[in-house]
């Protein structure tokens, strides 16, 4: 036997494999520029000053002596704004909403940019965005879903979700023979990225280059270019790292417009960031939700209605709907489904999607009131879902592009230890006094795709370049879609350059619903395919070739060679082909979406299963996950690696969301009290034990051509309701509502 | 940008020297920089006391009892081995609160000279009766719920944040100060003061005075085997208390010859009720007993309808404390230490 091994290099399988962050040396050793990093010369420093009361208007600013103060150059108030080009109202790309750019002295939000001030230095504007000392005439504020619950209306418009419905939902009642009626609320939560926005404006004439994090570098290009009169194609957007999106940086906001605005009026590089108070206003944020779920089921304990109806606030200038009714419509086979929204006015910034919009908030509720059913119908919580489980699309009947959640709830089952878990709660008592609970969740994400482009150029030395506007916003597409790009080509990983992350490339589509992966890789896929069919063309018809005449089809790519699939003898090198060609190199370009018949011939989703254990103390009520075992499939799994730490993350934040997370308003001014790190909380390692992941394997090949569904978001559906119902397990106590706090647990 | 002087003695009476009305100490800075990054407080003098010799030294006396110089770190003096062996409720109070790195930071003195977390002093638009004398007192009437249920006055209902402290109270510890005039000790439970109409006055600290150090006498260390502290939050670190009590018991033949009790977190300063600790004396431990004793504790306390809760789970942490205490004091360090999870040993949680 040898006493050397060989490496062993999987040619053309990289997809599969661990492999590292391709950009972890440069973050970890900070390299890595952020944009708040770039500091261009004869940079001013805007800050921007928050409203402190969320209703009514600015009375008085003492402009007279912010400008005094040394070192600062300007202050723009609604006053002195200089004239946009765009309606700050318009809604110019899909990802759009009124932007709040100083258009009068109107409050609709505590933390509502008010003016804006320029400084030679970040102290400078700081202090003088404090010497404002804003006066308000202050109305009455509606902060809380009942402040303002008569006004409540049903969202109509693009890309607001009415609701969904089949079967006769007044039968499926009149059908159950046992039946709930049960509301849960969700708190407001605020998209906290370890990096807070930040932007670096610089104007050459009628051309903007920008350093901002951004979700959808080209579609950010759009909406800039349109606020301010110029062509798309004059912005340049940089946004090679981000730390952290959670959907937040997708969306074109009031500050980074206000900053493009003053470096065009002063004529000099501007920069903006936020600080960690200022993340809780103008950014978007998951919006509250009250969900009525009426669920009944019939003797068989098999579901003849889901009847989800939920409320959401929105602000009193623009529309998101937080879709949380939307979790209910693909997951469970129910006799009839009515899956509802209403919107409420209040005085907040515009919500906006956060990491699982409406599935979070939606199966927060739908898992507990599973439970709660299959409370009513003494019956294992788990044992109830898949006496439901759908077998094809509730309503449609489309069958699924694949659905291994039956094997998600078995191997996560087995895993966890579900078996033998006693049916009535309070019934698991440890020598130490502590009550022990164990509670489930289904969790479900969709599959959609946006539409992103690619180029690959092979060069003479058998390596790639392969390039598109992508977006790693700490997931980990540097590395992921590397991985595709190598595949494309059959190379290894360090055969490939990668370029992304920034808008002159090819177009990357958007980071968001948990597509870039599968879209992006699409248009890196077939970029890449594209170079092997003009290879294959010039071989086959070549007859120099030892590939002459074989059909362009049976040639596979592996390390440098294009070789005949049934004879791997009959091969060539990519650079001898381009030799004989006269080229030097090879460029092909790709597409990544999803052709719209696909989309209607099945149903595509990600399945996941989470079985959470929670420890309580009986007497002092407080909470600690002890265990969190999800188990997901997500179609083909690139990197294992990343793949878990996406759905780590996810459950996580799912135990943020259940335990800790929300915000909090003074009820007289409006503000956020608990706007900073010590007052609004996310779990700490502490918080964190016992946490498994398993990718339960799944082939798809429908979803689209790389097999991919995506595990941005889904980790953290599902959780929440399996904490929730985990700590009704232990205590025998259903709070209905998010976070649950040791105050819930203490009520008699 | 605001403008302030820094300055950094290299002795005790150019410290000293250095103070003007409106100065600051700089301990650690974990709670002033905070403040002066968000305008609550506006020194225009900073003394930063690192450059001090003498003030980080950890020395037992020959009596037995301990004097902690005022900037050691709060991480020093809780891993130090003799002092924890000697007074590991303080220790348990030390490694509960904050992160490491903030302990890292930390000095002991500043951990006593520690602001309220009120969300409404720590914000520079809200009215505040202790940041701005006569301002009024935005917190009274809102949800927050760092209020304190006991000595709370009409103008100030803020809560001390400190864990360190309630040890500290619970055995009547001294602070050693120096102003120009010399040096003087202050006894524990008269260092921070309630609210009353004067909100803005918080401790005895005379102008121009400053902590040089916290005493633990030899009678002190007699609690040792029976002496807990317990902190109980939804966050299992990184997070104020919610409630907190250290409980300390003298126990001869399973009786209890002595009781100590100092609530956290529900007044402007540790709440210690002699009452309460006189009620355990010649008991064995009991359930009941400690229930009676976290209800003397707790007497007179007041909420209003949303925060009730708060007052039942301050007994509760109470009797717990007790109970914990009664049982003995671990061996080692819990892994989750003051947390009611914290029953195993083992290497110490990313707390």
């Amino acid at each position: 036997m040898s006493d050397t091994l060989s490496p062993q290099i999987r040619f053309g399988s990289n997809a599969g494999q661990p492999a590292t962050r391709r950009d972890g040396l440069a973050k970890v050793t900070g390299v890595a520029t952020f944009a708040a990093d770039n500091t261009p010369e004869g940079l001013l420093y805007a800050v921007y000053a928050p409203a402190k009361i969320a209703r009514g208007r600015v009375s008085h600013l003492d402009v007279a002596a912010a400008e005094a103060h040394p070192g600062v150059t300007h202050v723009i108030t609604p006053q002195n704004r200089p004239e946009l080009q765009g309606d700050p109202s318009a809604k110019p790309t899909m990802f759009s909403f009124r932007t709040e750019v100083l258009q009068d002295d109107t409050v609709c939000y505590a933390g509502q940019p008010i003016a804006l001030v320029l400084g030679e230095t970040l102290e400078a504007a700081t202090e003088g965005a404090r010497l404002l000392a804003p006066q308000y005439v202050a109305d009455p504020v509606r902060v809380a879903l009942d402040d303002n619950l008569a006004t409540s209306f049903e969202p109509a418009g693009f890309g607001l979700p009415g609701g969904a419905s089949h079967g006769d939902v007044e039968a499926g009642h009149a059908a159950a023979t046992r039946s709930i009626d049960v509301s849960y609320e969700t708190a407001a939560q605020y998209h906290n990225a370890m990096e807070t926005h930040a932007i670096v404006a610089q104007w050459d004439g009628d051309r903007l280059t920008l350093d901002t994090p951004s979700q959808a570098l080209n579609l950010s290009c759009a909406g800039f270019a349109y606020f301010f009169g110029i062509p798309p194609e004059n912005v340049t957007l940089r946004s090679p790292y981000i730390g952290g999106g959670f959907g937040s940086k997708a969306i074109p906001t009031g500050p980074q417009v206000l900053a493009i605005l003053a470096a065009r009026m002063t004529q000099r590089p501007v920069k903006l960031m936020f600080t960690r108070q200022q993340m809780f206003g103008p950014v978007g944020h998951r919006g509250a939700t009250r969900q009525r779920l009426r669920l009944g089921v019939d003797e068989n304990t098999a579901l003849t209605v889901i009847d989800h109806e939920g409320l959401a606030e929105t602000s009193t200038f623009d529309d998101f709907v937080e879709p949380a009714a939307n979790a209910s419509q693909d997951l469970y086979a129910a006799g009839a489904l009515r899956a509802s929204h209403r919107l409420v006015r209040l005085d907040v910034g515009t919500p906006g999607p956060m990491r699982g919009p409406g599935e979070a908030s939606g199966s927060a509720a739908l898992e507990c009131a599973m439970d709660e059913m299959a409370e009513v119908a003494g019956m294992d919580p788990l044992e109830f879902r898949l006496r439901n489980y759908a077998e094809t699309q509730p309503g449609t009947g489309l069958p699924y592009s694949s659905k291994a959640l039956r094997e998600c709830y078995a191997e996560g089952a087995a895993r966890f230890g579900w078996e033998g878990r006693p049916l009535e709660p309070r019934q698991m008592q440890g020598a130490d006094g502590l009550l022990t609970g164990w509670g489930m969740g289904t969790a479900l994400f969709p599959c959609p795709m946006f539409a992103a482009e690619a180029r690959a150029t092979l060069r003479p030395d058998g390596t790639a370049l392969f390039e598109t506007s992508a977006v790693d916003m700490g997931q980990g597409a540097w590395t992921v879609l590397a991985q595709i790009a190598a595949d494309s080509l059959g190379l290894t990983l360090d055969q490939v350059e990668f370029r992304a992350g920034h808008s002159a490339l090819p177009d990357g589509g958007v980071a968001g619903g948990s597509g870039h992966t599968a879209t992006a890789g699409g248009a890196l896929h077939a970029a890449g395919g594209d170079v092997l069919r003009q290879l294959g063309e010039l071989a086959t018809e070549d007859p120099q070739s030892p590939l002459y005449g074989a059909g362009n089809s049976s040639l596979v790519a592996r390390d440098g060679w294009l070789l005949l699939e049934e004879d791997e003898s009959r091969r060539e090198r990519f650079a001898d082909i381009l030799i004989r060609a006269g080229q030097t190199e090879m460029t092909g370009t790709g597409h990544g979406g999803r052709a719209p018949e696909a989309a209607g011939r099945h149903a595509m989703n990600s399945h996941g299963a989470v079985f959470a254990e929670v420890k309580v103390d009986p007497d002092l009520c407080q909470v600690r996950v002890t265990r969190l075992v999800g188990a997901f499939a997500a179609g083909r799994i690139i990197n294992p690696r990343l793949t878990e730490s996406q759905l780590m993350g996810g459950m996580i934040w799912g135990t943020s969301f259940a335990l800790h997370e929300a915000a909090r308003h003074d009820r007289r001014s409006g503000r956020i009290v608990n706007a900073d790190f010590a007052g609004y909380h996310v779990p700490v390692n502490a918080d964190v034990s016992g946490l498994e992941v398993i990718t339960v394997h799944e082939d798809d090949p429908y979803v689209n051509a790389l097999g991919i569904k995506g595990v941005g978001e889904i980790g953290i559906v599902g959780t929440v309701g399996a904490i929730g119902n985990a700590i009704w397990h232990a205590t025998g106590k259903r709070v209905r509502h998010f976070p649950i706090r040791i105050a819930d647990l203490l009520a008699p | 940008m605001k403008h302030f002087d820094y300055v950094q003695p290299k002795t005790m009476d150019e410290a000293l020297a250095s103070w003007e009305p409106g100065a600051s100490w700089l301990g650690g800075g974990t709670n002033l920089v905070d403040l002066m990054k968000l305008g609550v407080t506006q020194p225009q003098r900073v003394i930063d006391l690192t450059r001090i010799p003498d003030l980080g030294e950890i020395t037992f006396q020959q009596d037995g009892s301990v004097r902690i110089g005022a900037m050691v770190s709060n991480a020093a003096l809780a891993r130090h081995a003799g002092f924890a062996q000697h007074f590991p409720m303080v220790a348990e109070a030390l490694l509960s609160g904050a992160s490491g790195q903030l302990r890292n930071m930390a000095t002991v003195a500043g951990n006593l000279m520690q602001r309220t977390r009120c969300a409404y002093f720590q914000e520079e638009t809200a009215a505040c009766n202790r940041r701005t004398p006569g301002a009024g007192c935005d917190a009274r009437d809102s949800d927050e719920e760092l209020r304190a249920l006991l000595g709370a006055s009409p103008a100030c209902v803020a809560t001390n944040p400190s864990d360190f402290c309630v040890p500290l109270a619970a055995l009547e510890a001294q602070v050693e100060v120096r102003g120009v005039n010399g040096t003087r000790e202050i006894p524990f439970a008269d260092f921070h003061l309630l609210p009353g109409d004067q909100p803005e006055r918080e401790t005895a600290l005379e102008e121009g005075e400053l902590i040089i150090a916290l005493h633990l006498s030899a009678a002190a260390a007699g609690f040792a085997r029976h002496a807990r502290y317990l902190k109980v939050r939804d966050r299992t670190s990184f997070a104020f208390a919610t409630t907190a009590a250290a409980a300390a018991l003298r126990m001869e033949d399973g009786i209890i010859t002595e009781g100590r009790l100092a609530l956290g977190a529900v007044a402007a300063r540790p709440w210690r009720v002699a009452e309460a600790e006189a009620l355990l004396v010649g008991h064995a431990p009991d359930a009941a007993l400690f229930g009676r004793a976290a209800e003397a504790a707790m007497a007179g306390a007041e909420a209003p309808a949303h925060l009730e809760w708060k007052i039942d789970l301050a007994r509760r942490t109470a009797a717990r404390a007790l109970a914990m205490a009664a049982v003995g004091t671990p061996a080692r360090m819990p892994a989750l230490p003051a947390s009611p999870f914290g029953q195993q040993n083992g290497d110490l949680a990313h707390v």
